[in-house]
């Protein structure tokens, strides 16, 4: 990892302290949902459809029921019958309707894996074989499994009530289109007609898993008088609340939610899946506790990946090297009903670059697979794909090296994207002069058949609403309560946020993950926002701390409270101080204990910009490619803990690696998803991977107290576009299909 | 999964009886790294699971000069992988174990088990046939003898009639400038299972510059393991020429009868046995001492 020399004007802040939950981390004494055992407790199985679309003539439960060992079925009789309603859900909406019919198809099955019924037995054991006794008659129909496919007449249709959302209007006719929209600045016609060269080409992207460690599992308590209580791993306890409640038309007030640890969601821990079924079961089995688990074919048959995609982009360039003029349609699998990443994408496509003359479209199109979820920038590594290879190739046009293009062309603050923002203080600039100069791009590359390639990428971030609460222990340490779930050392990187602004050893502060009964609302840890937004309210905690123990000070020092001051872990007069800890001891003294919360949503988050470079070696005999040196640039405002945000950008690149050469969900004729199982969807192993270089560009984002931005998405944009372009340098051959799997890059060379 | 009962026999007689008294319901375990995960997920069902591993027998290795290599048909991986005459004699054979699973599988995986599960893409098999190797296999009427190419009859199915099971498998010692190697084709550089693989011997002339006779197998390119004879017998009494090993390596593809699954497609799988084949002969002739002619 590198930084640019610069001194550190922090204390805390840009330091590694031992993280706080390191120790039951690496001893696995850490809490995940699958650790949970309660008295009485009854386990939870559900049973799939083997159809990839499918009307539900008849589910029979009675054999089921006589099964000894069995205390509940459940099926969607057994869930409120919702009328179609959009609800606002943090990042995002959702319509409640499809979201209940997700958890337990009700007329239809619309994907392989798509939730029928569920039991609880009293050992997993009798109950699975409880869902070898449930009869399930089925109508099948034809599956639509491409978008372009979708969108014809004549498609066979997913869903009877949907109707196109066309730049916010309903449309009238049944369709798979359940949105078109559209961004567009300044005449394409002329830009085109200013340019020297055009590139247009067309990319097919797969749908891809975000691979996380845990599986999915919720474990529920439903009370004899409503109240409920709920286990589960997520990435926002707040928003499974929401989800709840709403699918099963309860009051929020009447429900619970305790995160456990998690291991991994990129996204894919937002929605609900198991926490309704289990709260169903446990009313149904007579309150008896109830957990649900899945396994990894489940995960990967019926939970969140990614969209799969077609994307066609035209983009001129005059003699110059200026972009004159740049065209892009996307078009994103949403999966079984409307929601994909489309718009994130046309946000990703052209951001990097001032255009002046753009359009950019986008549809998000039904088809007979899982429902997509959120995935790290979601949206952004298809669309980077398409727009980064056609960047290489105009540069390659012109003569010119890619970095150089891209530094001609490069957004600054001020410019304005294609759908008229404008972009604030960025480091993108930055980013591309650091990857110029860096080892890698100067030195040499070395040996036959390899190549060396560069994408960049551009993520929005996001802010949110956050809450934190603390309190100053009479040793001086102060406990930290915060509502966001820690995925990759968040309570850290907040703890240190608190310990800076109150001038304290981050070890001094004991940060924990509370409860939705516990915290204020807290959105999920989603939208690189945590760091940031939940950043903001430990700070606002700080100040409302500093504020209260300065008028302790007062009462202590018998002065008015505007003569204390603070400075460094230091309050003072003008004659007397005492530090943070000498204050803490003398609470008693001068009124008890001392709290102090904050609830924040901040607007100023700011976008993160990054370039990659990459050399691969590809053996045009097999079509293997494989990965020899990569370095990840990336303007990460402030690096509060930088060996965190070293492995935020690792993992970021690994998943776009294994995005770029292996990873595709692989369906038959028939839609039945064929590599449900980490055998064979090919993410890659340590072996895979080299050492991934990081460049840490410090641009501050004038929208947080410290600078930061959010890291966590950002680095899995560039990996596919940039690993395309270096087989390209490689072999001569433009790959525009992801995977870039060896039977791909054969074809190619033939 | 269903429940079944288990037993742990000490000697062949006992699971002789075993099998019998089941009627083809009992399954022989050795390591299990195949059974009890198809067990688990329903592939395969099972009223009674019989475990080999106490068999003295089933879990060895003897290695002499003249009647070659027995390895007990239980013995794990990484025992056979650690048998210094294994290394010593039987290149192919120690380069294909390597492949299957890490240590944590190959501690518990039996070659034997390997062979039995008949998996068209069993990474074992063509580098056992490639040694000519022969499977010893008991029954109620006595005991037979099975070259390993005829073993396999289809996917998940082998030659084994009802009642009967693999205790051993043999193969004779090499001859003097013998070479062999097996590879195999994956996407990525662990965790996979074979795309194609290529398992080459060859035997070759004092002066180690023509074949005295070659062998050649592949793998995940048919409904079972093949022995590309032609191929092999082609190369007879011919030169160490690049020229006779590429068509050699066409030969063996043309026997080739891929199909396309989550793991590969045809057309790829067609091209990589000819890339494979090639890499293999490589791998067998510098192993033999030999140069390819100028």
């Amino acid at each position: 990892m590198a930084t640019l020399e610069k001194p550190n004007q922090y204390k805390v802040i840009g330091t590694s302290p031992l993280r706080h939950d390191g120790v039951d981390k690496v001893t696995g004494r850490a809490a995940f949902g699958a650790d949970i055992r309660l008295p009485g407790m009854l386990y939870g199985a559900v049973l799939r459809s083997p159809h990839a679309h499918a009307k539900i003539l008849s589910i029979d439960t009675s054999e089921v029921e006589k099964l000894h060992g069995v205390h509940a079925v459940v099926t969607a009789k057994d869930l409120p019958d919702l009328e179609s309603r959009v609800v606002e859900l943090g990042e995002g909406v959702i319509n409640r309707k499809y979201q209940s019919n997700n958890v337990l198809a009700r007329d239809k099955v619309l994907y392989f894996g798509h939730a029928v019924a569920a039991v609880a037995a009293t050992s997993l054991h009798v109950a699975k074989e409880a869902l070898d006794l449930i009869r399930v008659e089925y109508e099948v129909l034809s599956p639509v499994l491409d978008v372009r496919k979708a969108m014809e007449t004549g498609s066979p249709i997913l869903l009877e009530d949907l109707r196109t959302d066309e730049f916010g209007k309903k449309g009238e006719t049944r369709t798979n289109i359940a949105g078109h929209y559209k961004d567009a600045c300044g005449d394409v016609e002329k830009g085109f007609r200013e340019a020297k060269f055009i590139v247009e080409r067309e990319f097919v992207t797969k749908m891809v898993h975000q691979g996380y460690i845990e599986p999915q599992n919720a474990t529920a308590q439903y009370n004899p008088d409503g109240q409920i209580t709920i286990w589960c791993s997520t990435q926002g306890s707040f928003g499974v609340r929401e989800q709840v409640a709403e699918i099963l038309e309860v009051p929020v007030s009447d429900i619970r939610v305790i995160p456990m640890e998690i291991g991994g969601g990129f996204g894919g821990k937002i929605g609900v899946y198991l926490e309704p079924l289990a709260v169903l079961l446990s009313r149904k089995s007579g309150y008896r506790p109830v957990k649900l688990t899945m396994d990894r074919s489940e995960v990967l048959a019926a939970t969140g990946p990614t969209s799969g995609s077609y994307i066609k982009i035209k983009m001129g360039a005059d003699a110059n090297g200026r972009i004159t003029a740049a065209e892009a349609l996307l078009v994103y699998e949403a999966g079984a009903y409307p929601g994909s990443p489309v718009g994130a994408g046309m946000g990703v496509i052209l951001a990097p670059y001032r255009i002046e003359n753009g359009v950019v479209e986008g549809y998000d199109v039904v088809v007979n697979k899982p429902r997509t979820a959120a995935y790290r920038a979601p949206g952004g590594t298809n669309a980077a794909f398409a727009a980064e290879t056609v960047i290489d190739e105009l540069a390659e046009r012109l003569g010119l090296d890619p970095i150089e293009f891209r530094l001609l062309n490069a957004s600054k603050e001020g410019d304005r994207r294609v759908n008229g923002s404008a972009h604030k203080r960025i480091g993108f600039v930055e980013t591309l002069q650091a990857a110029k100069e860096s080892a890698h791009y100067q030195a040499p590359l070395t040996g036959p058949r390899t190549g060396r390639g560069v994408a960049s990428g551009y993520w929005g971030n996001y802010g949110g609403k956050s809450s934190a609460s603390a309190s100053v222990n009479e040793d001086g340490t102060v406990s930290l309560l915060e509502g966001s779930v820690d995925i990759g050392g968040t309570r850290t990187s907040l703890a240190m946020q608190l310990a800076e602004t109150l001038g304290i050893p981050a070890e001094d502060v004991r940060p924990v993950v509370a409860d939705t009964d516990s915290i204020g609302y807290t959105e999920g840890t989603y939208g690189s926002r945590t760091t940031f937004a939940t950043g903001w309210a430990v700070y606002e905690t700080a100040k409302g701390l500093i504020e209260k123990l300065k008028e302790r000070a007062a009462i202590l020092w018998e002065v008015e409270k505007d003569k204390v001051n603070f400075e460094n872990g230091v309050f003072f007069s003008s004659e007397e101080k005492l530090t943070f800890k000498e204050l803490a001891e003398k609470l008693d003294e001068t009124g008890g204990p001392v709290v102090a919360s904050a609830a924040v949503q901040p607007k100023g988050y700011g976008p993160g910009f990054a370039t990659h470079i990459v050399d691969v070696e590809v053996d045009p005999e097999t079509g293997k490619v494989d990965i020899l040196r990569y370095t990840a640039v990336q303007d990460v405002g402030k690096a509060i803990y930088p060996a965190y945000v070293e492995s935020q950008i690792q993992g970021g690149v690994a998943q776009g690696i294994g995005w770029g050469l292996n990873e595709e969900y692989l369906y038959d004729e028939q839609g039945r998803l064929l590599n449900a199982s980490w055998l064979d969807y090919r993410m890659p192993v340590a072996l895979d991977l080299p050492m991934i270089d990081t460049i840490l560009i410090e641009v501050a984002n004038p929208g947080h107290p410290y600078g930061a931005r959010g890291v966590g998405e950002v680095p899995i944009v560039p990996p596919p576009a940039a690993i395309a372009n270096a087989i390209h340098n490689a072999i001569g051959v433009r790959l525009t299909e992801l995977p870039m799997s060896p039977a791909r890059v054969v074809d190619g060379l033939k | 999964m269903q429940s079944f009962d288990y037993e742990a026999p000490q000697g062949i007689s006992e699971v002789i009886q075993l099998l019998a008294g089941k009627n083809g319901g009992a399954r022989i375990l050795a390591g299990g790294t195949d059974l009890l995960v198809q067990l688990r997920e329903g592939r395969r069902n099972a009223r009674l699971v019989i475990d080999v591993k106490n068999i003295p027998e089933l879990t060895q290795i003897t290695f002499d000069p003249k009647n070659g290599l027995r390895i007990g048909a239980a013995t794990s991986c990484s025992q056979i992988c650690s048998d210094p005459n294994v290394s010593e004699h039987f290149p192919g054979l120690v380069d294909a174990i390597h492949l299957i699973g890490g240590v944590q599988i190959q501690n518990r995986a039996s070659v034997g088990g390997n062979l039995c599960n008949a998996s068209p893409a069993a990474d074992a098999i063509p580098a056992l046939i490639v040694h000519e190797a022969v499977c010893h296999i008991t029954g109620l009427n006595g005991t037979r003898t099975l070259p390993v190419e005829e073993f396999c009859v289809a996917p998940g199915k082998n030659a084994l009639e009802s009642g009967e099971f693999l205790t051993s498998i043999s193969i004779p010692t090499t001859k003097e400038r013998f070479g062999a190697g097996y590879l195999r084709f994956i996407p990525r550089n662990e965790m996979d299972i074979a795309v194609v693989g290529a398992g080459a011997s060859v035997v070759l002339d004092s002066d180690r510059k023509r074949f005295v006779s070659a062998r050649i197998a592949l793998g995940a390119v048919a409904p079972t393991p093949l022995l590309a004879s032609d191929a092999g017998a082609f190369l007879a009494g011919k030169a160490v020429t690049r020229e006779n090993v590429k068509e050699a390596a066409r030969m063996a593809q043309a026997v080739a009868k891929p199909i396309t699954d989550l793991r590969g497609t045809a057309e790829h799988r067609k091209h990589l046995c000819a890339v494979l084949v090639e890499r293999a002969l490589d791998k067998a002739i510098e192993r033999a001492g030999g140069h390819y002619a100028e």
